[in-house]
């Protein structure tokens, strides 16, 4: 668990919070020092919304530079005031015995806010492997916003899923909507399976008569060889120019030979 | 006219009923909690639907542009199955507060037995501690009985009437709910409950001033059109435009407004984290065409509609 991501989130609902807001926080962070039983903090969980209000945390850049300082590749963008004080609670160190177990009980009867906090707190929480088998069942959610707290902007998945589940993650994304830019870890975690399982992916969708999300490629480049180059070949000729782009840039980062000569006999794309 | 059905079982329906009622101007419905057509055997399945009822449902309005509010309580019918009712009394202070839950309900009775009073008051008792609105189900058989007993209980518990709904009303117990200051719902629901020229009626006879329309559609014969029919034909009739606002609309989120929960900003003007989890907008409110039931109505399935996209 980390004390200095703890001590940001603190410092940044002290700010915005008022003073009664304030008091309310930290009277419930001070009940779960001394009491950290479930009702307790089912309460100060339901409450968060109704005592601190529904705004986002008001961040500047020097915010989310320190988040990243404190936890690698930790982005709180988007993350709401409420989200924030719930996961402040949730990583309350009295809470930390059986965290894994807690965790499993709130998910089974929290509301989609709810959920979209105790899946974005998950890089803070102690012991994070054990979590993992939940944050499977969040990954099958058909809720995109909850999908999108475990998949964007979080340093869980990099961390702590193997290919498989990593690969239907990002599988995952391009069927519900959500962007791939966003995850955490995207090139680095790339794997030659994902590659085949995308170009398969482009392939159902040409069959289909439907768009390509160009963003696939992005996974493809490193790992393109033989059949995939005729794929980005494809892509290349795309009316789509963000597609013809993201294909112009995959066949650059792929090793095959035929990738280059593809590129130099193919007028660059506006 | 924008319009809100306070009583739709929506986990039965269909997404073409979502289409349809946000065509015709609902913009948002509350679900009660209720049984689900038949007996539950074990806690665990209910703590499932009311996590469906708060979450999933929620979501799945707001693709229809629908703000979806619930409420949480055990109902009447399986009150009777005591250790059901009991594993189901420790999980409804775990749902009642989380967000979208504007009421306890619904609640009453059914067979009227000893075991349906027990819970019955208990979730009065549970009302007046986390200051939620009730709304209470009466009961069929036995109807005007049931429902000055109902009436009787939230009394002797020191309920306000002004945060209490008494659902299902009909022409013989409309004038007892009015009188006592409750707020008096009626479900527009074929052959059982109430027909909608019958609804018309009793507007034109008691005024809007504490009625409530809603549809009660669930996974019987019902309509979930109900509230906008009764709207439109109220109109038809010559019910003046502010009574049938009343009826169809402003008084429900006066009513269970009182929450905290459900306020008109929610479908006017959606705080962006909102809008972000559960709810786009809806498409008419934001600047699309005039809500039509006569839309509604166009056959949803066709053979002759081919072509599959
Ligand atoms: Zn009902």
């Amino acid at each position: 668990m980390s004390k200095a991501a703890r001590q940001l989130l603190r410092g940044w609902l002290g700010r915005q919070l008022d003073d009664a807001q304030r008091a309310w926080l930290d009277e419930q962070l001070m009940n779960l020092e001394e009491n950290p039983s479930d009702g307790t903090l089912a309460i100060a969980l339901g409450m968060a919304p109704r005592r601190l209000g529904k705004a986002d945390l008001a961040l500047e850049p020097a915010d989310y530079a320190a988040a990243d300082a404190a936890l690698k590749g930790w982005d709180p963008h988007g993350w709401s005031a409420a989200d924030a004080a719930r996961v402040l609670m949730l990583t309350e160190p009295s809470l930390s015995n059986g965290f894994a177990h807690r965790f499993r009980k709130l998910c089974s009867t929290a509301d989609v806010a709810e959920l979209v906090a105790l899946y974005r707190g998950l890089p803070l929480y102690p012991e994070p492997a054990s979590l993992e088998p939940q944050v499977g069942e969040g990954l099958r959610s058909n809720m995109r916003s909850v999908f999108e707290a475990i998949a964007h902007r979080n340093p869980y998945p990099r961390a702590h899923f193997d290919d498989h589940r990593w690969n239907h993650m990002v599988l995952k994304a391009l069927f519900v909507g959500a962007p791939l830019a966003p995850i955490a870890g995207l090139d680095e975690r790339a794997n030659p399976e994902l590659a085949r399982i995308l170009c398969d992916f482009a392939h159902e969708r040409w069959a289909a008569g439907r768009p390509v999300p160009a963003e696939l490629w992005r996974c493809v480049g490193r790992f393109a060889e033989g059949g995939a180059i005729d794929d980005l070949s494809r892509a290349l000729t795309s009316e789509n120019a963000e597609e013809r782009r993201a294909a112009t840039a995959a066949l650059a980062a792929s090793p095959d030979p035929r990738a280059a000569q593809l590129l130099a006999t193919t007028p660059r794309s506006p | 006219m924008m319009l809100i059905d306070p009583h739709a079982h929506m986990i039965s329906r269909t997404t073409d009923d979502y289409e349809a009622m946000a065509a015709a101007g609902i913009v948002a419905l509350i679900e009660p909690a209720f049984w689900i057509g038949q007996p539950r055997t074990n806690v665990g399945s209910y703590l499932d639907y009311l996590s469906h009822i708060v979450g999933f449902e929620r979501f799945r309005a707001g693709h229809f542009g629908i703000r979806h509010y619930c409420t949480i309580g055990l109902n009447s019918k399986e009150a009777n199955n005591e250790e059901l009712a009991e594993g189901v009394m420790e999980l409804i202070p775990r749902f009642a507060l989380k967000e979208g839950v504007v009421a306890i309900g619904e609640i009453g009775y059914d067979e009227q037995t000893a075991l349906e009073d027990k819970y019955f008051r208990l979730q009065l008792e549970l009302a007046k501690k986390l200051d939620l609105p009730v709304m209470i189900h009466t009961p069929h058989r036995d109807k005007k009985r049931g429902t000055s007993r109902s009436m009787d209980v939230c009394d002797e518990h020191g309920l306000a009437p002004s945060k209490v709904v008494v659902d299902h009303n009909n022409e013989e117990t409309v004038r007892e709910t009015l009188e006592r200051g409750y707020w008096a719902a009626f479900s527009i629901y074929p052959s059982t409950k109430m027909g909608n020229e019958r609804m018309v009626e009793i507007l034109r006879q008691f005024g809007a001033r504490q009625v409530i329309v809603d549809s009660a559609c669930d996974w019987g014969i019902s309509e979930p059109l109900g509230v906008a029919k009764t709207a439109k034909l109220a109109l038809q009739k010559g019910i003046p435009q502010a009574e049938v606002d009343l009826a169809c609309y402003r008084n429900a989120l006066e009513a269970y407004g009182q929450s905290g929960q459900m306020k008109e900003s929610d479908w006017l003007n959606p705080p962006a984290i909102d809008q972000r989890n559960l709810y786009e907008g809806n498409s008419i409110l934001r600047g699309g065409r005039e809500p039509k039931i006569e839309d509604a109505k166009q056959p949803r399935r066709s053979m002759d509609d081919l072509i599959i996209k």
